[in-house]
């Protein structure tokens, strides 16, 4: 297939892996950022191909993995209300809160739609006037746009029956935590090319100058992470800490300006609670004033609800870079991908997901 | 055979984790296989149905005969390449070629939505009688039931099958040898992105259309060549993973596979990409895998290649003599990983 099976080129691979091992002269720690990423390296087993002495670490950029279980519980009271329509995507059907899952919900009689577009749901909002749409706006600055877009459109409507639960993240603040934390081993990154294609690269400067990292743009595909990989152990063996773009086909210095511009017309930032890692200042997207009449919290009096996260899920740990999902003593026993404790073991993103689905024997 | 002695009332699935019967459970993922093995397996326990295979083989008055059933829901009810009718009677006459039988009659229930158009009925109708003809198979008893508008959504088509056997092959999970050959009969994931792609409005240069197709009729011929068939197995519900991880268990055996050696159409594995689904945990309804001895591989394939529903069969790994049961891949840039059963559904009710 163009532009998918020449970056999975088994020769090309090799190659720059043995450029890799060329120039490598000591042991470095790299962040994929991405969860994409995170499936593409353990499903192509990219990580095999890399010289021992760089090693990766997984990442917080699964946005199903990252929502709070706080958040999730909302989505669970409002979908199980009679007249409720609830919008989702695949992945967070099954993503435990704290006593139940919207799969279950569905079961027992709730209206929980897989959706793959925000516009859909505004679409089901206008063939069903009776009934309450609400979509579980979850992502990054990916989905952003798409979500924005699907909010305007439905105040240019008139809708009055759509709404929003909004979990949108941001990717510079969580690299920015991960950078601040004061046992800290990351020591570049490979930033998420799709986050990238939208936001550009300006706003990663001053973070690559100010914690003297350096940081790739990134695709997703087994040559492009590759080649990811291979950028960032060329800064960090000649001493560089820049932002490069590895992912030139898709992304550009500037970002995409329309999508930028449907973001801050629709979204304002705001401080986000992050599962497993706690509350992060300025990481997240919440719904302007002018747009407050489309926030599910406030619509379904679900704002104030509080939760604490369980202890036996060590998702936060994964997420944050610390332990690999074997490290886990749950992992593969009492979490599994049919009994998740957490997201990390749902999501096709999740780092745990990805290890039990194709490295669960050593 | 005489009543099993531990059957006891109380329900052998795990209720505290589920409930309530979930889409998933139906999928042909891990949730099924567990509702059939703790549920349905042991509450009407015999050897037969132990065997798990998609027809169930025994012998009736000196004839070794194969008989199955299949319910079809598939939304929406006309997609490129089939429609429910159609689909009614291949997915049960394949059900029976995949023990090695020749397909002989059908039973068909219809439970019919009221309000459903009769224009609609009858399309349905006119092409399961096509499809039965194509496959030679004479339709001989039926049932028709209506229910009240909501109570059902527009209609469901039951249909059972029987066939004979002309062989003495015991084509079956557990007759995978060490080295057998793994070949599928073309490429996989076709039927489940026409119905997505449906449902999804996606659109492309040309629709995808449904491999929906009869199968008996090559597997036949496999058997009239002397083909020392081992096993042979429909890639629906789940796909070719669920397919491989099924038969790993059963046999208990490691299968390996490469990537790069199983065949995906492009228009296929863009709409994958784009709906972020695996190509080989998609349903064919037209496909199937088969395991033959090493020796006999070049000779199947010749023959699949050369009947026009399998022009694009190929070989796509073999079986090892690791006598644990599991499915390796090699991904498409080298690397090993396994290849596991999803959990749940990818894509409910599309067959």
């Amino acid at each position: 297939m163009k532009y998918l099976d020449e970056y999975r080129d088994a020769q090309g691979a090799h190659k720059l892996a043995r450029e890799l091992a060329r120039i490598t002269t000591r042991p470095w720690s790299l962040m994929e950022v991405c969860g994409g990423q995170t499936h593409a390296i353990v499903k192509f087993g990219i990580d095999e191909l890399l010289p021992s002495q760089v090693t990766l670490i997984h990442g917080p950029g699964c946005p199903v993995c990252v929502t709070s279980l706080e958040l999730i519980d909302k989505a669970l009271e409002i979908a199980a209300r009679p007249g409720v329509i609830f919008c989702s995507f695949g992945d967070m059907l099954r993503v435990p809160g704290s006593t139940t899952d919207l799969l279950a919900v569905k079961a027992a009689g709730g209206d929980v739609r897989i959706t793959y577009s925000p516009l859909d749901a505004v679409k089901l909002a206008e063939q069903n006037p009776a009934r309450e749409v609400v979509f579980f706006a979850v992502g990054f600055e990916t989905t952003a746009p798409a979500t924005a877009m699907a909010v305007y459109q439905a105040a240019r409507k008139g809708l009055k029956n759509f709404s929003l639960l909004v979990s949108h993240v941001l990717v510079p603040p969580a690299i920015e935590a991960i950078l601040g934390a004061p046992d800290r081993r990351v020591q570049g990154f490979l930033a998420a090319g799709h986050v990238c294609a939208v936001m550009g690269w300006e706003e990663y400067k001053p973070i690559a100058a100010k914690h003297r990292v350096p940081i790739v743009v990134t695709g997703f595909e087994p040559l492009d992470i590759l080649q990811g990989v291979l950028m960032c152990v060329r800064q960090l063996e000649s001493g560089r800490a820049e932002v490069e773009n590895q992912y030139s086909r898709a992304v550009r210095q500037e970002g995409n300006r329309p999508a930028q511009q449907i973001i801050r017309e629709v979204f304002q930032i705001t401080p986000r609670k992050w599962r497993g890692i706690g509350e992060i200042p300025r990481s997240g997207l919440g719904l302007r004033d002018a747009y407050a009449s489309f926030d599910a919290e406030h619509k379904f009096g679900v704002a104030g609800l509080r939760v604490d996260e369980p202890t036996e899920c060590l998702s936060g740990l994964v997420l944050q870079g610390k332990i690999r999902p074997r490290e886990c003593p749950a992992f593969g026993t009492r979490c599994t991908p049919e009994h998740p404790l957490g997201a990390t073991m749902v999501s096709s993103e999740g780092a745990c997901a990805a290890y039990y689905r194709y490295r669960r024997e050593p | 055979m005489t009543t099993p002695p531990n059957f006891t009332l109380s329900c052998p699935f795990p209720i505290q984790d589920y409930p309530h019967v979930l889409m998933a459970h139906g999928g042909g993922g891990k949730l099924m296989h567990q509702l059939i093995g703790k549920l349905f397996v042991p509450a009407f326990r015999n050897p037969l149905l132990e065997a798990q295979h998609d027809a169930s083989v025994f012998d009736l008055a000196g004839q070794r005969v194969a008989f199955t059933t299949d319910s079809y829901v598939v939304r929406p009810l006309f997609f490129p390449g089939g429609d429910l009718g159609s689909l009614a009677v291949h997915g049960t006459v394949n059900d029976l070629a995949m023990a090695g039988a020749r397909p002989l009659y059908l039973s068909a229930a219809f439970i019919i939505e009221e309000g459903l158009p009769m224009d609609t009925l009858w399309k349905i109708t006119a092409s399961m009688q096509q499809a039965a003809q194509a496959a030679g198979v004479q339709i001989i008893t039926g049932d028709t039931k209506v229910v009240d508008k909501g109570k059902g959504d527009a209609l469901f088509i039951n249909t059972a099958g029987i066939g004979i056997l002309e062989h003495q092959l015991r084509i079956a999970p557990r007759s995978v040898q060490p080295g057998d050959a793994i070949l599928v009969s073309g490429d996989v994931g076709r039927h489940g992105m026409a119905i997505m792609a449906v449902r999804e409005g996606l659109e492309f240069e040309s629709a995808i259309a449904s491999d929906s197709a009869p199968l008996a009729e090559v597997v036949l011929q496999l058997v009239r060549a002397g083909i020392e068939i081992h096993c042979l197995r429909d890639l629906t519900r789940g796909g070719l993973t669920s397919v491989l991880n099924e038969i790993a268990e059963a046999a208990n055996l490691t299968l390996q596979v490469e990537e790069k050696l199983i065949p995906v159409r492009e228009d296929v594995r863009a709409a994958c990409e784009i709906l972020g689904l695996d190509p080989l945990q998609v349903a064919c309804e037209g496909r199937f895998a088969a395991f033959v001895p090493e020796r006999d591989a070049d000779r199947a394939l010749e023959i699949l290649r050369a009947h026009p529903i399998s022009t694009g069969a190929c070989r796509i790994g073999k079986a090892s003599d690791q006598r644990t049961a599991k499915v390796l891949l090699k991904s498409a840039i080298g690397a090993q990983r396994i290849l596991d059963m999803s959990s749940g559904e990818q894509l409910p009710r599309i067959c």
